[in-house]
């Protein structure tokens, strides 16, 4: 006699929400910070409403029907917002196959012929273990999410171009130069050489972790852009680890004003724009005679 | 034909592109720009390329060689004015330029020039009488 699962499912359904909801509280790794209780019962009855009522005979061995689009965009929605809130990936899968466990109690207790049971519980592992892979992808997409942002922001907050002195911009570079970055940095470069009309750029490069001969060529490229702008470029902050490693690679970086510190650069600076540093005489018996 | 004009001041030729150079413009201000330096005996060459949106390795090359050109003529070419966009697409394409001095805008150049050609003062003198 076949049975009609779904049919005993719908019948069960405050009873499988309990004990799904049981099993969760008694997780240890229930995170009642992030989610609340009310929440938590609210989003699995909607969850259960919507499997249940797609849920029939026909469909039940076929995961990727189209009864199903609706289940699987609720979980996504749960995953991807478990995702952002910082849920890790156990207590995602713990909601998922809390469901199932719950459905598979039911039907035991429901079923009383072993290989009905049998068959039916092996469907409807079949299903739920779509829908937890359906969970899986969207929570990971929605980390991906964020870092895709936090990369974005990183690059953003890190280039930032500063007037050091009337005519004088600094910009110091923090993290590693790709190509994408280098074109970013670049860019606000020489708007900032336009905007400020100054005549020299210093690029301190105490902040890159390392130099290889491809960052070398973007810092090149660079000072060859500053140069075409009409402005003068100083490359500060060398480190000796990096000085070496520009050496052994056979760089050339002798067209190049190259500066150990921030401050020797400008004092540089300074030089070529005929401008003096002079300490105050705090004597003001000199300034009388 | 349409043609960039070449202004004088004193010891100088005063080049501004107002208008999108095109190729043939380009070559036509190389041949008038060089034949203006050897007929003025001019020291200095400044082009203002600050309308210029586009270049491509063309216009690069042509920049290139009436620095070359101008050198060889002995007068010195500052170009002014480059675009961030522009300078950007010239390192892109592998053209720095080495041999063009360049400056951020007109008042800068001339500056430059004026500190880069050591003027005479009776080449200066000459060049009063002759137009008076």
């Amino acid at each position: 006699m076949p049975f009609d699962i779904s049919m005993i499912l719908q019948k069960k359904k405050m009873q499988i929400l309990e004990i799904w909801i049981k099993k969760q509280l008694e997780s240890a790794d229930l995170r009642e910070d992030l989610f609340s209780n009310e929440d938590l019962r609210a989003s699995c009855e909607e969850l259960l409403e919507v499997l249940l009522s797609s849920l029939n005979e026909d469909n039940l061995t076929n995961p990727a029907s189209a009864d199903f689009d609706e289940v699987n965009e609720i979980l996504a929605g749960i995953s991807i917002s478990q995702a952002r809130q910082g849920f890790n990936p156990r207590e995602t899968a713990l909601f998922v196959f809390g469901l199932k466990e719950s459905l598979i109690e039911i039907l035991q207790e429901e079923i009383k012929d072993p290989q009905d049971l049998f068959t039916n519980c092996f469907k409807l592992n079949r299903l739920l273990d779509t829908f937890s892979i359906t969970t899986f992808e969207t929570f990971i997409k929605g980390r991906e999410e964020v870092i895709l942002r936090q990369t974005d922001e990183i690059a953003e907050i890190s280039t930032p171009v500063i007037r050091v002195w009337d005519g004088i911009l600094a910009l110091p570079i923090i993290g590693t130069l790709d190509s994408a970055r280098t074109q970013v940095v670049m860019e606000n470069l020489l708007e900032e050489i336009v905007a400020s009309g100054s005549s020299i750029a210093i690029l301190d490069i105490s902040g890159v972790p390392a130099v290889d001969s491809l960052v070398a060529q973007h810092l090149i490229k660079t000072v060859s852009a500053t140069r075409l702008m009409g402005a003068e470029c100083i490359i500060s902050g060398i480190r000796p680890e990096i000085a070496q490693t520009v050496v052994h690679l056979g760089i050339d970086l002798s067209n190049i004003v190259t500066k150990a510190t921030l401050a020797s650069a400008l004092k540089f600076a300074f030089q070529s724009m005929k401008l003096e540093v002079k300490r105050v005489q705090k004597d003001n018996r000199n300034i009388v005679s | 034909m349409e043609r960039i004009p070449i202004l004088r001041m004193g010891h100088y030729l005063l080049v501004t592109i107002q208008v999108e150079l095109y190729d043939r413009l380009a070559l036509s201000l190389e041949t008038d720009l060089v034949q203006m330096v050897n007929k003025t005996s001019a020291k200095g060459v400044l082009i203002d390329i600050s309308a210029v949106a586009i270049v491509d390795s063309f216009m690069g090359r042509i920049i290139g060689n009436i620095a070359s050109m101008s050198k060889i003529l002995d007068a010195q070419t500052v170009v002014v004015g480059m675009q961030p966009a522009v300078a950007i697409t010239l390192v892109e394409l592998g053209l720095s330029l080495p041999n063009v001095f360049t400056a951020l805008d007109v008042q800068k150049g001339m500056d430059l020039l004026a500190s880069m050609i050591d003027v005479e003062q009776e080449d200066f003198d000459d060049y009063e009488d002759n137009n008076s």
